[in-house]
């Protein structure tokens, strides 16, 4: 069973606020997932390697080479607020962690 | 009660790649904000990354040069946080198979040898910049975001502020001479992170760690971690307890300020990276990486004194960047001697560099040219003194040194035929001084040498005055 504490605190490290209502509705479908998922422990992966990747493939890399095809403008079409080619976000208290 | 002390240390070090970890944007500084990103940098849904293999093999060349094992099979994980500065709000890293372990670097400390262990290279994106404004908002240039970065970790072997201060100045030394990063703390392509606890002397376990973060100077690195340690020893002394905590160093007050109280690395919710498939670094590839690794300079060091008779101290000096070491291995290739190539390296080179405030790439000296220049004070062509003056012309101008003082009228003056003559003239006219000389008075003779520098303006060589005066004067 997945506490409302956690819930709430994974919540925050995503920057997410909610209700208390909404805690106990999400703290109830993430339970129900949990749950889902945990069927997976009754397969017996003994002799199992691992696995972080479900596609066959390695070593896709490219050359070390640059190019941008993309336009500034582009970019700051997304943008809200802007100051010239920066993006303008709200004060950051954490002044020295950058 | 007596303490000792564990650090360790945490050290990014930005891969001089052509472009980013994940994206082909270029890497470059000082471009207009956010003008070398594109979709994938701002973390656009639906894009994908690629590994860039020029910045893996960098990577792969920073952990051979530390005497790493190479990881053969990686994937990548990410790592994931929140921050204005990193759109995607996850790093892409290396967390469970990172590049390579187990690496060494050798330091001395008053003396004494000891080997500092690595746990781990790993290599990751970096994040992009904010600017804090005093109108209340933060303003974010990505042009930083995604540049290749290896973060060297430390085994908790540095058991002094002074020996962290040598680790460092071996890993840049080392780093720089791979030519895979320009390793500068004051541009940030070098970044220092320290742990450090306290505990009493012969207890088991570690004490809790403090972090230090974003130390820009060796010498931050040093007083910050003098200070810590000062500081724990105090609130164990008290009978406190040290907190889990990461703290800044402040260099005005030269004190460590509390940033926040640690969050457990379960908050990063580390999992494998879905967008990029494993790499496998195969022998061969770890071959070439290793064919094109530059000779280390502790390597360099040992042939300057074994082979080319150089002092201990001299080496380190030549060895401490790449440039200079360079720079001395083609002056002494180009016919100088290396005695005297290191000679004009570390004294006139390095005075005049020093006075200026310049590097070497910034001044037109050549190795060719300088080389050229002390061949011309070997073969008795200029006099020490003139080399002086043909040294300030060839460290300004692309100028060559044999044509200049030819065309200057600076060549000395050698030759005992045209020499005899002009000795035999200030002779005839100074014959008291032959007199005084011959009753003992030796002083005699430095006036007389006066004379015959005066008559050559100076260009006359001393040794070979001396020689022909002194044969003259016996035949009178």
């Amino acid at each position: 069973m997945i506490s409302k504490e956690s819930v709430a605190h994974v919540a925050g490290l995503a920057k997410l606020a909610f209700t208390d209502d909404e805690l106990q509705q999400y703290t109830n479908q993430l339970d129900e997932i949990l749950n889902m998922v945990a069927q997976l422990e009754t397969v017996d992966t003994t002799d199992v390697p691992v696995t972080t990747q479900s596609i066959h493939l390695e070593n896709v890399m490219r050359e070390d080479v640059a190019h941008n095809d993309t336009k500034i403008a582009d970019l700051l079409e997304n943008v809200p607020t802007k100051k010239g080619t920066l993006i303008q976000v709200p004060s950051i208290i954490d002044k020295e962690d950058d | 009660m007596n303490f000792e002390t564990t650090i360790g240390l945490e050290v990014h070090v930005e891969l001089k790649t052509n472009s980013k970890m994940y994206s082909p944007t270029p890497v470059s500084y000082g471009a207009e904000p956010n003008i070398n990103t594109n979709v994938i940098d701002w973390g656009f849904p639906g894009t994908l990354p690629t590994v860039n293999k020029g910045a893996y093999s960098y990577g792969m060349m920073v952990a051979i040069a530390l005497h790493a094992d190479i990881t053969r099979h990686t994937h990548f994980d990410r790592k994931n946080y929140f921050y204005p500065d990193n759109p995607k709000a996850y790093q892409i890293t290396q967390s469970e198979t990172p590049l390579a372990t187990n690496g060494w670097i050798e330091i001395e400390v008053d003396g004494k040898k000891k080997k500092i262990g690595i746990h781990e290279l790993h290599v990751e994106e970096d994040a992009g910049k904010n600017q804090h404004e005093d109108d209340g908002y933060s303003y974010v240039d990505l042009n930083r975001q995604g540049t290749p970065l290896v973060e060297i970790v430390s085994e908790p072997d540095i058991a002094s502020p002074e020996e962290a201060y040598q680790y460092l100045e071996q890993l840049r030394q080392i780093v720089q001479f791979t030519g895979a990063s320009d390793v500068k703390m004051e541009e940030g392509s070098m970044r220092v992170d320290t742990n450090l606890s306290v505990r009493p002397i012969g207890a088991t376990g570690f004490g809790v760690k403090t972090e230090i973060k974003n130390l820009n100077s060796f010498n931050h690195v040093r007083d910050g971690l003098a200070f810590e340690q000062k500081r724990q020893v105090q609130v164990l002394m008290a009978g406190g307890q040290v907190r889990q905590e990461t703290r800044r160093w402040d260099p005005a007050k030269k004190e460590t300020i509390l940033m926040r109280v640690k969050e457990g690395a379960d908050d990063y919710r580390y999992f494998p990276e879905p967008d990029l498939p494993p790499v496998f670094v195969s022998q061969a590839w770890i071959d070439d990486v290793t064919a094109k690794l530059p000779e280390a300079p502790a390597k360099r060091r040992a042939r300057y004194i074994n082979e080319w008779g150089i002092p201990a101290y001299d080496a380190g000096v030549l060895t401490l960047t790449m440039e200079m070491a360079n720079f001395f291995e083609a002056t002494v290739a180009a016919g100088a001697d290396p005695k005297q190539a290191s000679n004009w390296l570390m004294g006139e080179v390095s005075g005049y560099l020093n006075a200026e405030h310049l590097e070497l790439k910034d001044v037109a000296l050549t190795p060719a040219h300088l080389a050229e220049m002390i061949k011309l004070i070997a073969d008795g062509t200029i006099s020490s003194k003139i080399a002086k003056k043909v040294f300030q012309e060839i460290i300004k101008n692309d100028t060559d040194p044999k044509a200049w003082v030819e065309e200057k009228g600076m060549v000395q003056l050698s030759d005992p035929a045209k020499l005899t003559p002009i000795i035999d003239g200030i002779l005839d006219a100074n014959a008291q001084s032959i007199e005084d000389f011959k009753n003992g008075k030796d002083r005699a003779i430095g006036f007389l040498v006066g004379q015959i520098m005066k008559q050559t303006h100076g260009k006359a060589n001393p040794k070979v005055v001396n020689q022909i005066l002194m044969s003259e004067i016996k035949k009178r």
